[in-house]
């Protein structure tokens, strides 16, 4: 009886196994070709001299491309720049994206509103975002410095110039970009914080009201714990995202003012395109980077774990 | 009667001789079977008018031109990888000058030397241009572009600021000599520090800044060749030549240019900032492109356009004047077929007729041809064309050679460091680069 359905039903329907592989033949095949393939190849590259506009064929050089790169202090310069750049950027966000929360989280009139508000920086194109900070941080008209106190142009300091009433005042170029970056990125850790805060059950400040704890010692034993997960989490995604800075230094200073703001990213988009096309010599540099990240990646995921367990 | 089988020795010499003829009729370009014609060029004003060419060309030939246009950003991106793949999308390329080396080595261009001296085109425009624009290797007298759209750096003026009595008695006061279109560098400087007047909201200058790719390399070649300073000997030198006593005073030039009178704010300047600050009052005088000074000229993109005068480069301290150069040439793409390849120098034969190039030119084109240059038709037409007409005999350009890419890399890395962030002295920095092109020139084997 069964077998007399299958049989008739299998000229009109797809059996189970044929739709299930349907489904999953075609993305199998879309991330083995967009995401699988360019990675090994990618990889490949990275041992070549090969030259995405010199119509050669990739000619391998082994660990050379790799060697170069651990051996040129002048990368060593863009990653030292990215980890400080990444230091400042993120604990910053950290420290105003949980003051956010901590503010938002308390219900007051127009609260609403003002969190969505605080949101917009993240909804807008990091280029975009970056080119009307530019026009912020101008000595002459941009209202940053006007804020700060300073009237004329020629005594106050020349952000995105790194000069300070025109003397050199190296960081200050980057120390620019962090705050814009920070400006963007606080409302997501802010996002990330809010949710942890939100469910943390009431009956915990209860007990500690009822065992006269301070604010201070209720933050610390009782906030801070049970909000650790998902802030571990907020820093793990904004720290790999500052490595991976492209868009907002681009924009804003085109890696200069000299190699203060050349990011590794930065030099990595110079390498692979710009005219240069050193396609072999960028891979290589790309998969330095990606080692990088997993490493950071996987001590944050270490404390996550840890303070997962202590939770 | 004819038998059979001389009817058959007939049928097959007629088979033979039809069939001899046919890939003759084959080989010759038939360039009247191709109806459409594609050239890529950036995303800009000339862009347009050269559809405008083309369209001409279409009424007079049945021949479709159609300018496919690529933003600046991605132009070079987008070309060079369809080339590295053989790419047949478009019959011509508008090119930079600084790719030329590239399109040849890697056989992108077709060789245009016979074409171009056999049909007198050669001579037809500024030998300046032919050099930067069509010609490689350099001195080889072997061209792969027509130079279309000449451009090369000049100045945009305040006249009514120059013009200001108050002003003339001022300067000459403190500085001896008439407030006027300044004739050498060190003159530039003076008018910049009079103009520098902070409590007014007015600075001297808006130079070039720009790290992101050339422009800081183009603003300081704009004193360095005027200086008598080079980025290369005749056998491809750089030790002592980058670096020579011209260049390092070139540079110091800049920076205290950059230093006293520069706009603040724009640290990282390039043709639309630097625009910008003479549309926002804020500059006497600007450096830019000629191609971007029809903004200046427009009433409606400029409130001062009424009373914005143009010059060429001053000269240096021994006379010399230079400009950096822009613009570009049209190759022809060698990965299209032989008739597609025939249908292009056809255009470009009839572009390059000297009443074409004047049409080019009264649409707003930058021709390169001698004879229009010359005539007071062009340069009346606009109020910066007698100073790009001047130009245009005195132009001279950073390297074209395959490696240029790498070269301009530590070029702009290390001008941006000593000018903008102020680290280093002049020569330092012009030790380091020559010190990094000989590393990067002899990687490429350019020079032993």
């Amino acid at each position: 009886m069964s077998a007399d359905k299958g049989s008739s039903g299998k000229n009109r329907h797809l059996s189970n196994r044929a739709i299930v592989n349907l489904f999953i033949w075609p993305t199998l095949f879309l991330l083995i070709a967009m995401n699988v393939f360019p990675l090994f190849y990618s990889l490949y590259l990275g041992f070549t001299n090969y030259s995405a506009i010199a119509r050669q064929a990739p000619v391998w050089v082994g660990f050379q491309n790799f060697s170069n790169i651990l051996n040129d202090k002048q990368l060593w310069e863009y990653f030292a720049t990215t980890g400080r750049y990444a230091l400042m950027s993120v604990s910053l966000q950290t420290l105003v994206g949980f003051g956010l929360a901590m503010l938002v989280r308390e219900k007051f009139k127009g609260g609403g509103i003002l969190t969505t508000l605080i949101l917009i920086p993240m909804m807008i194109s990091p280029v975009v975002v970056g080119l009307f900070w530019k026009l912020m941080y101008n000595p002459t008209f941009g209202f940053f410095n006007f804020l700060l106190g300073f009237g004329n142009p020629s005594k106050a300091p020349d952000w995105l110039a790194s000069r300070f009433a025109g003397q050199p005042m190296p960081g200050l170029a980057l120390f620019a970009v962090v705050i814009v970056d920070v400006w963007i990125w606080a409302p997501f850790v802010m996002l990330l914080v809010l949710s942890g805060l939100k469910a943390i059950p009431d009956y915990l400040y209860e007990a500690a009201v009822v065992d006269r704890a301070s604010s201070w010692f209720q933050f610390w034993r009782i906030t801070l714990p049970q909000v650790a997960p998902l802030l571990l989490i907020a820093v793990l995604f904004r720290t790999i995202e500052a490595f991976k800075s492209f868009d907002l230094v681009m924009g804003m200073t085109g890696g200069g003012p000299g190699s203060q703001t050349e990011l590794i990213a930065v030099n990595l988009y110079r390498q692979a395109f710009l005219g240069q096309f050193r396609t072999g010599p960028a891979s290589a540099l790309a998969y330095i980077i990606l080692i990088v990240i997993i490493a950071i990646s996987n001590l944050y995921i270490k404390y996550l774990n840890q303070s997962k367990g202590e939770g | 009667m004819l038998n059979k089988k001389s009817l058959l020795y007939i049928f097959m010499l007629i088979v033979f001789v039809l069939g001899a003829c046919a890939p003759a009729a084959t080989q010759a370009p038939a360039a009247s079977n191709v109806k459409e014609l594609k050239i890529l060029w950036a995303q800009w004003s000339p862009a347009d008018y050269l559809q405008q060419i083309g369209a001409m060309y279409e009424k007079e030939t049945g021949i479709k031109v159609t300018v496919v246009q690529e933003p600046w950003g991605s132009f070079g991106d987008r070309f060079n990888v369809a080339m590295a793949a053989g790419g047949t999308e478009w019959d011509m390329v508008v090119g930079d000058s600084q790719w030329l080396g590239q399109g040849v080595t890697a056989k992108y261009y077709v060789d245009l030397t016979d074409f171009m001296k056999s049909n007198g085109i050669d001579k037809s425009v500024t030998p300046a241009t032919l050099q930067y624009y069509g010609e490689y290797p350099s001195g080889s007298g072997k061209y792969y572009a027509f130079p279309t759209e000449g451009d090369a750096d000049g100045w945009a003026y305040r006249k009514d600021l120059f013009e200001d009595p108050a002003n003339k008695d001022a300067f000459k006061a403190k500085y001896g000599y008439d407030l006027a279109v300044p004739t050498t560098w060190a003159q530039l400087m003076d008018i910049a520090k009079f103009f520098t007047q902070p409590d007014k909201k007015l600075y001297g200058v808006a130079i070039y800044t720009q790290k992101d790719y050339d422009a800081i390399t183009m603003g300081v070649e704009n004193v360095m060749f005027s200086y008598g300073g080079k980025w290369q000997a005749a056998d491809n030198t750089v030790q002592g030549v980058v670096n020579s006593q011209e260049s390092i005073d070139a540079l110091q030039y800049y920076r205290d240019l950059y230093d006293c009178c520069q706009v603040p704010g724009l640290n990282n300047a390039f043709f639309t900032e630097t625009n910008d600050a003479m549309i926002g009052g804020q500059a006497a005088m600007i450096m830019n492109y000629f191609a971007f000074f029809p903004a200046l000229a427009n009433k409606s993109t400029n409130p001062h356009a009424d009373v914005t005068g143009f010059f060429a480069n001053p000269a240096g301290p021994t006379g010399k004047r230079a400009a950096a150069l822009g613009g570009q040439g049209i190759s022809v793409i060698s990965f299209v077929s032989p008739e597609r390849q025939q249908a292009s120098l056809d255009f470009i034969k009839w572009f390059a007729q000297e009443k074409i190039q004047a049409q080019w030119a009264t649409l707003g084109g930058y021709t390169c041809n001698i004879n229009v240059l010359k005539t007071d038709a062009f340069k009346n037409a606009t109020p910066y064309n007698p100073a790009f007409s001047e130009t245009m005999t005195f132009v001279q350009d950073f390297w074209n050679i395959p490696t240029y890419a790498k070269l301009l890399e530590s070029t702009q890395r290390n001008l941006s460091a000593f000018v903008v962030e102020g680290k280093g002295t002049a020569k330092d920095t012009m030790d380091t680069i020559a010190a990094d092109h000989t590393a990067s020139l002899k990687a490429d084997g350019v020079i032993k």
